[in-house]
């Protein structure tokens, strides 16, 4: 088992790397010259080609691409056009909000999905199914950055219930995690739907029942036991993509996270925090996928017995 | 010549028994519906809403009006008409959506069918590739690109077509990994076919049916995606109709007039929903072994 994980962690090495060589090679083609941008209108030719120097940008491509991985490795991203400031303490000051919004939604989307689809599995084509199958169509098809307006307009604007903006309170963490929550939901409340439909036709599950055990019982420890696999998969999924959704959401709700550093500097083409911020985001998508690898071997014991007999 | 018309009459078939089953399908039916609804307007645009006077000018006199018999939807910041701006920018999201994917559905089938068929270090070399960007979430990967390559209708579209490929190369080899084993890609090649031959006349039509549902669906994403880049300034921008943007630019006065931002966004979730319940009815209506 642990040489599994061990592996695993290894084989994230190169997909790091070229993950970085893409990010760093599309955006080293970003148009417009820092150097000439830091130093404003005025400057002589001396000072331009020292700061060139200084920033390592009259080296060879490749030398700046090893540079920047030696460098990031260490956790220095170099410094921001705009602003000065070391990338990394701008990236450090704003992943903490960017991680507290997708957990937030992620929690929500399985508190919520889980138990809704298993209801709608359990009690197939009633009311609750249906509406919370429609519901589920709607949460696919809507673009988040609107449905945060719209929740804004109803609850913030109109209601006055919580602040669309001022991160002081709690409160103002519900409207844009119910936001970057809801393609979440709708996806594993539908994913679990199907998952729950197929097992509980299963053998065993006629089995239980025919044990006399209680019915929440063969829902719960016979039924989703086996059906969490695809449903484990979806949330990882959706965990990723919703560090992807954040970039809108974020923008939507003025919330601190680095979504918006990067879409803030995108406009000023400060191009090693966008680096950054993408690589960032990127590698937490990478680590939360390789989470979900392990995790099946913990929940499905015929993957963890494959893995047992494949080392022999 | 008759092994020609026995041909013909084997794919109408096939083609037909798809579209029985997919006319079974009350959801894909309904999605197929408001997508015709929406090409309708889309192509007819002119005829419903003059470009000039109603979609790019400005009405200072009428602006932010609440939608009322006059203006359906109410007018936006400058006084245009929002439905006529709607209907017109059916007439960028859909164009531009199916051509990234088309883009992606070439590319990347033609990327999975080498991976598949050609040898193992090929297949190595473009899947691990493939990895890589799969492990950038889409919507970055387009962000990234287009800030690199600056902002404009092309340059998104190149982004989002090349965020798209990853998917149609995977899916594309492992249908070409199960069929070209089969006995009618042997018998193939022993009459002395060419690989692109068989590739492209005998593997890649065999595959159709996930790059069919793959695409439907893909097409949806590439909607949404227009509409992400335009909202945060990085796709179409105004005073061009298209969704996202309208959105973006209604944002300062939406929490005075709703409307400019609220039926925008309706016709970017409609015409998504649309596109998923097709996409969905597909997959069971091309190949029932697919339906999960």
């Amino acid at each position: 088992m642990y040489r599994f994980i061990l592996k695993r962690l290894l084989m994230l090495i190169p997909v790091l790397l070229g993950v970085s060589f893409i990010v760093y090679t599309i955006l080293s083609f970003t148009p417009g010259d820092p150097v000439q941008m830091m130093l404003g209108d005025n400057y002589s030719e001396e000072a331009y080609n020292a700061l060139q120097a200084e920033l390592g940008l009259d080296d060879p491509f490749l030398v700046q691409y090893g540079r920047f991985i030696v460098n990031a490795v260490q956790g220095d991203f170099g410094t921001s056009y705009s602003t000065g400031n070391p990338v990394a303490a701008e990236i450090a000051a704003r992943l903490p909000n960017t991680i507290l919004l997708s957990a937030c939604a992620m929690l929500f989307a399985i508190l919520i999905g889980i138990p809704l689809g298993v209801i709608s599995a359990t009690h197939q084509y009633s009311a609750v199914d249906n509406i919370s199958m429609v519901g589920a169509l709607f949460g696919v098809s809507m673009p988040n950055f609107w449905l945060g307006l719209m929740l804004i307009v109803i609850f913030a604007a109109g209601l006055g219930w919580f602040p669309s903006s001022n991160f002081e309170t709690w409160g103002a963490l519900v409207l844009p995690a119910i936001t970057l929550s809801a393609n979440s939901l709708a996806m594993i409340t539908r994913m679990t739907r199907s998952s729950m439909l197929e097992t509980i036709r299963q053998d065993y599950i006629r089995t239980a029942r025919a044990k006399g055990l209680k019915e929440s019982v063969i829902t719960i420890r016979h039924a989703l036991r086996n059906a969490m696999i695809p449903i484990v998969t979806t949330v990882g999924l959706q965990f990723g993509f919703s560090l992807g959704g954040a970039v809108l959401v974020e923008t939507v709700f003025s919330w601190p996270g680095i979504g918006r550093l990067l879409v803030d500097r995108i406009g000023l083409k400060d191009t090693p925090v966008v680096v950054a911020c993408v690589l960032v985001l990127a590698t937490m998508f990478t680590i939360i996928n390789l989470c979900i690898d392990i995790l099946y071997a913990f929940l499905d014991p015929r993957i963890r017995a494959q893995y047992k007999t494949a080392k022999r | 010549m008759t092994g020609k018309v026995k041909n013909k009459n084997k794919k109408k078939s096939q083609a037909a028994a798809v579209w029985r089953r997919l006319k079974k399908n009350k959801m894909a039916v309904l999605g197929l519906i408001i997508l015709a609804i929406i090409i309708f307007f889309a192509v007819f645009a002119d005829v419903f809403f003059d470009y000039e006077t109603l979609v790019i000018q400005q009405n200072a006199s009428l602006k932010l009006q609440p939608p009322s018999a006059e203006h359906w939807l109410g007018t936006d910041e400058v006084g245009r008409d929002i439905l006529a701006r709607i209907v017109h920018g059916a007439r960028i999201s859909l164009p531009v959506a199916f051509a990234t994917i088309a883009i992606a559905t070439v590319v990347g089938g033609l990327l999975g069918a080498i991976a598949g068929y050609g040898s193992r270090r090929v297949d190595d070399v473009i899947m691990r590739v493939m990895d890589i960007f799969l492990a950038i979430p889409s919507i970055l990967l387009s962000i990234a690109l287009v800030s690199a390559m600056g902002t404009s209708v092309t340059n998104m579209m190149l982004a989002i077509s090349i965020s798209n490929i990853p998917p149609f190369a995977r899916i594309v080899r492992s249908a070409v990994l199960t069929i070209k084993n089969e006995e009618y890609i042997e018998a193939a090649r022993a009459i002395g076919a060419s690989d692109k031959r068989i590739i492209l006349k005998h593997i890649l039509p065999n595959c159709m049916a996930p790059i069919i549902v793959q695409a439907t669906l893909s097409i949806a994403g590439s909607i949404l995606a227009i509409a992400s880049l335009s909202f945060i300034g990085l796709g179409i921008s105004p005073p061009t109709p298209e969704w996202g943007s309208m959105v973006s630019t209604g944002r300062q006065y939406f929490r005075a007039a709703w409307w400019v931002c609220a039926f925008p966004g309706l016709a970017i979730m409609l015409t998504i929903l649309s596109l998923n319940l097709l996409g969905d009815g597909l997959r069971d209506a091309l190949d029932p072994k697919l339906k999960n």
